[in-house]
């Protein structure tokens, strides 16, 4: 960016945010200021996605209306879902984010969760992967199955047994591994921190932060990586994922394990909580009565920003390499992360009451 | 001296980055960006960095550093106008240098006090990136060595300054320390979820009160409501004394305190997990005890204003190290400036593991950037102090609607409820009288700072000692007595123990006089039952979420015991004794010619039409008949101060892109921006 464009995007941002004023529904977005409402504070992982899709949608909508991210924290982003839940389409230049952590209390009947999936429109929908690894001495009892491993204490780093953490802990669980979660550090890259300190003996890590921090470990010899959690194919089952092909699955590992099996309540539950917070773990929304012809509209942008030649290249960089679905699939994107069946929800209810204590309620 | 082969020419690459007229010019936008974004009482560099990120993506990466570091660095230095002048911590990092900056605006050396604080700023900021510039290169051992222990007695470490500032009686300040970590716990536990004091039912409750809050409440409101009450301003009889030049003479008459302090900022900020909140109160803890003469401190020390503030922003330097070389924030605005990162220019700078071995050069550059921003916010900070010095000359009462102003809509942002501004004034309530009783204002707040870190350190490293106790004893002593615990012990017990011996010297709020026993008894016995409830409360957790439980309960049973043996002094000893502190009964409160509540009322009057009519039709009708009736202006002057003040209002808000609290009107009827 030049000093002339970033002066000229710094006034139309001032001139926008001063007189952004309701005007009927159009598809031309010109002079616009299009919100983006993430329910999270300006720090985590979704304000670093939103503010990467900022400016291509920007560019990418017809008018190149201003993009401005915006943040309403609380509640475990319940607040702001809640919230969107009852905002009404004006002009279309409302759109929400959401994310895993807003899919979860949904999904588990958390009293606090007034939202309906099923209400919105989705525009655009990404997901990512996930790696467990082990450290060198534990890592070196690891031969594609966990039964050498089952009699060994391990102690993980967690952010709580509700959120994302729930996939790897059942997952571990399942494998018959006796894993201690350590509760309340505030992201992942405290765990991984927790990890090199010695303190923690498993981590787990999103793709993105796997290969930004683990990856070193691994190369000197620190940690070993076990398994991934896979990504879906096009029929919704699990196969390896395409940025770590060597690596097993957890399913493959599972089915390598003595007791641990791939069907089942156990697995169809681990499976329900791992779609909805991996292959499908961030949404954009548009309010629940937004007109066809604006809901068109970003569709389009998006898939033009996903058609974009360096497109590959630029999120890889910035947030990791996400599987982005735009148009058609985010309708089945938003189905498979939030249709659990009610048999998986309990399991996993029961589950979370007789480990770790939790109830929400 | 192989490391010194890689980082001379990488130094000398960064300093070629650095030094191009374009690269000084982002940094000069930054920084005056910053200081216009700092001088906001809790927006900080939060907000100034979220105002950048839109330009980020693909932007020169040095250009964009240049904007984004120079906006990070001078926000602990602007901040410190609102603390010193009117007595409002702007940030964590300035909540230390309202205790003798403010009392120093109070008699009229506001200039003085705002130079010593910007020259410990810039030398502060200059040793932190000396230090940092070799530090970095063999940081990453060391702070991989500081494991759960020993971030757990850093933190004790931190709550050891309770006792220098305790005040006369020490068992009142370890009661406002233990009440300020029970309001810390105040939500949603960290480990196991249970609710603490909370409902689901209150949204608000469940996520916890925010440091600017309690801040605000704590500090600012006492203070505006005092000055108020008196009609005054802020300088006393209007005069202003020792100018900006005294200030750097005292501060460099003071110079290896501030080195001192310069260092106990990085290495304290290097230190991931506490985000530098206690660095300023360990600095004065340090600068009281290395001072001879203690009788001045809480009145306008000069040496408590260069203390923390020389800490500060080297602690902003130090702060570098975890976010750049683990990818960990230190603080909030340290995780959108790893996020910003990621998307200058190809993409290709990943703050964490990978930063020294591909981007030294960068590294270095941040380093520096953050070193010459400090120059130039500091030389623009101290050229205006001078001038802006002036407003504690103005009558107070012209002065206080824009503070309530100011604070509420700090509030606002911190959580953008309604309630916020409900804790604001329910905890300005509490320092209100916190500050009339004569219990520590600075230990509870200490205490509400660190009791987040407390409860989770201590469950952690409580629940990996045991993990080790059970691969074998030595094995467990091995982790939880290590070398530096061991160190941190014995720094803490002597801290304590000659902070005891001094706490009585140090009258935070100046010399009260005691008298009829009713009313201190009064507060006691509110306190007590907050406390009472609060453990109560605590103990209603069922015992398998025993990590949530056992702070609350440990420290509520310590602070209630306190209580109790308060309680019983109070029956024995006669009225007038030092027990028995009132500000009603003598000095400026008592012989101020306005009342606590009709001052207060005001104040609720704002909060009350905000609820009704939203924040800026509320502030139209609050500022208007505040300077009429109150100040007792004209009509046409109390207009126009009054639209100056919505202007500047509406202005900042548009340019940080921030909302104002919606009232019930609001929800009812769509109003255009800036009513909406």
């Amino acid at each position: 960016m030049t000093v002339s464009t970033f002066t000229k995007a710094a006034v139309a941002a001032i001139i926008a945010a001063g007189v952004a004023a309701p005007a009927a529904a159009d598809a031309d977005f010109s002079g616009k200021t299009i919100e983006w409402v993430i329910p999270f504070s300006e720090t985590g992982g979704s304000a670093k996605w939103a503010n990467f899709f900022a400016p291509l949608l920007s560019e990418a909508m017809p008018g190149n209306p201003t993009v401005v991210v915006k943040f309403m924290p609380g509640a475990g982003s319940t607040k702001g879902a809640n919230w969107f839940q009852e905002q009404k389409h004006e002009d279309g230049t409302l759109m929400f984010g959401s994310s895993g952590s807003t899919q979860f209390p949904y999904l588990l009947n958390d009293p606090r969760v007034r939202y309906e999936y099923n209400d919105w429109i989705p525009v655009m929908a990404s997901g990512t992967g996930g790696v467990a690894y082990l450290n060198a001495e534990d890592g070196a009892k690891f031969d594609g199955s966990a039964n050498a491993l089952q009699d060994t204490d391990f102690i993980y780093g967690s952010q709580g047994a509700t959120r994302l953490d729930l996939v790897p802990l059942l997952a571990w669980e399942m494998l018959g591994m006796n894993v201690e979660p350590v509760f309340g550090i505030k992201g992942r890259g405290d765990g991984r921190l927790m990890f090199e300190r010695g303190e923690a003996n498993i981590d787990y890590q999103t793709t993105s932060g796997y290969l930004g921090g683990s990856m070193d470990l691994v190369n000197e010899g620190k940690a070993v990586p076990m398994m991934s959690w896979g990504a879906l194919d096009a029929d919704g089952n699990i196969v390896r994922d395409p940025t770590f092909p060597d690596m097993p699955t957890f399913k493959e590992v599972c089915e390598a394990t003595d007791g641990c099996e791939t069907s089942g309540d156990a697995w169809d539950a681990w499976k329900a909580f791992f779609v909805a917070g991996f292959p499908v773990q961030k949404l954009a929304f548009l309010p629940g009565d937004t007109p066809q012809d604006v809901v068109d509209t970003y569709s389009a942008a998006f898939e033009a920003i996903v058609a974009r030649d360096d497109f590959a290249e630029i999120s890889s960089k910035r947030v990791g390499k996400y599987d982005v679905f735009t148009g058609a699939g985010t309708a089945t994107a938003l189905a498979t992360a939030t249709q659990v069946s009610d048999s998986a929800k309990e399991y996993v209810t029961n589950w979370l009451k007789e480990a770790y204590g939790v109830e929400l309620k | 001296m192989e490391i010194f082969a890689t980082a001379l020419p990488a130094l000398g690459e960064a300093w070629g980055l650095i030094l191009q007229p374009i690269v000084l010019g982002y940094l000069v936008l930054g920084v005056v960006m910053g200081l216009a974004v700092g001088v906001f009482p809790g927006l900080g560099g939060i907000a100034g960095l979220s105002l950048l990120l839109p330009f980020m993506f693909g932007m020169d990466p040095v250009l964009g550093l240049a904007l984004m570091v120079g906006m990070v660095a001078v926000v602990p230095t602007s901040d410190t106008f609102a603390s010193v002048l009117m007595g409002i911590p702007g940030s964590s990092a300035s909540q230390a240098t309202v205790l003798d900056g403010f009392p120093m605006a109070k008699k009229g050396e506001a200039a003085r006090a705002l130079a010593a604080a910007f020259s410990s700023s810039l030398f502060g900021g200059l040793v932190g990136a000396t230090f940092l510039t070799v530090f970095i290169l063999i940081a990453r051992p060391i702070v991989l060595a500081f494991g759960l222990p020993e971030m757990l007695m850093i933190t004790v470490f931190g709550l050891s300054m309770v006792a220098v500032l305790a005040g006369r009686i020490p068992l009142k300040g370890i009661a406002a320390a233990g009440l300020g970590i029970m309001i810390g716990t105040i939500g949603e536990a960290d480990a196991g979820g249970s609710l603490r004091m909370a409902t689901y039912d209150i949204p608000y409750l469940t996520d916890g009160l925010k440091l600017v809050i309690v801040g605000l409440g704590i500090f600012a409101i006492p203070e505006i409501v005092s000055l108020l009450r008196q009609d005054k301003s802020i300088a006393k009889d209007a005069n202003l004394g020792a100018g900006w030049l005294d200030g750097i003479r005292d501060w460099f008459s003071n110079i290896w305190l501030s080195v001192r302090c310069s260092i106990i900022g990085v290495v304290v900020g290097v230190i991931p997990g506490l985000g530098g909140s206690v660095v300023d109160w360990i600095a004065y803890g340090h600068t009281v005890q290395s001072t001879k003469d203690k009788s001045n401190f809480g009145k306008g020390e000069v040496r408590g204003v260069i203390g923390p503030e020389s800490s500060n922003n080297a602690k902003e330097g130090g702060g570098l190290v975890p976010t750049l070389l683990f990818g960990i924030p230190g603080s909030g605005s340290m995780a959108i400036f790893i996020g910003a990162v990621a998307l200058l220019g190809s993409g290709d700078i990943e703050v964490g593991p990978g930063m020294l071995k591909n981007n030294l050069d960068i590294t270095y550059s941040i380093v520096w950037l953050l070193a010459l921003a400090n120059v130039v916010g500091t030389v623009l900070c101290i050229a205006a102090s001078g001038g802006i010095a002036r407003l504690t000359t103005i009558r107070f009462a012209y002065l206080a609607p824009f503070l309530f102003m100011l604070i509420s809509f700090a509030a606002f942002q911190s959580g953008q409820n309604f309630e916020d501004l409900l804790a604001l004034f329910v905890i300005g309530l509490i320092g209100v009288f916190l500050r009339r009783f004569d219990w520590s204002r600075p230990a509870f707040l200490i205490g509400f700072v660190l009791s987040n870190p407390v409860e989770k350190f201590t469950n952690q490293a409580f629940q990996i000692a045991s993990f080790r106790f059970r691969k074998g004893f030595d094995v467990g002593m091995e982790y939880v007595f290590s070398p530096i615990v061991i160190v941190l012990l014995i720094i803490t017990v002597i801290s304590v123990v000659l902070g005891i011996r001094q706490a009585k010297q140090i009258l935070a709020e100046g010399d009260v006089k005691s008298g009829e026993k009713r009313a201190p008894l009064v507060f006691l016995l509110v306190i007590a039952g907050y406390l009472a409830f609060a453990l109560f409360n605590a103990n209603a957790i069922p015992d398998y979420n025993m990590t949530d439980k056992i702070i609350p309960l440990v420290v509520g049973g310590v602070s209630l015991l306190c209580c109790v043996i308060l309680l019983v002094q109070m029956m024995r000893r006669p009225e007038g004794d030092a027990i028995f502190a009132d500000k009603e009964l003598a000095g400026e409160d008592a012989e101020a010619p306005y009342g606590l509540w009709g001052t207060l009322a005001w104040f609720a009057g704002l909060i009350v039409a905000t609820y009704f009519v939203g924040f800026i039709l509320a502030l139209v009708g609050f500022l208007l008949s505040f300077f009429r009736f109150r100040a007792g202006t004209s009509w046409v002057k109390a207009v126009i101060l009054s639209a100056a003040g919505i202007a500047f209002m509406s202005f900042m808000a548009a340019m940080l892109n921030r909302d104002f609290p919606p009232g019930l009107l609001q929800a009812a009827i769509d109003l255009p921006w800036p009513l909406r």
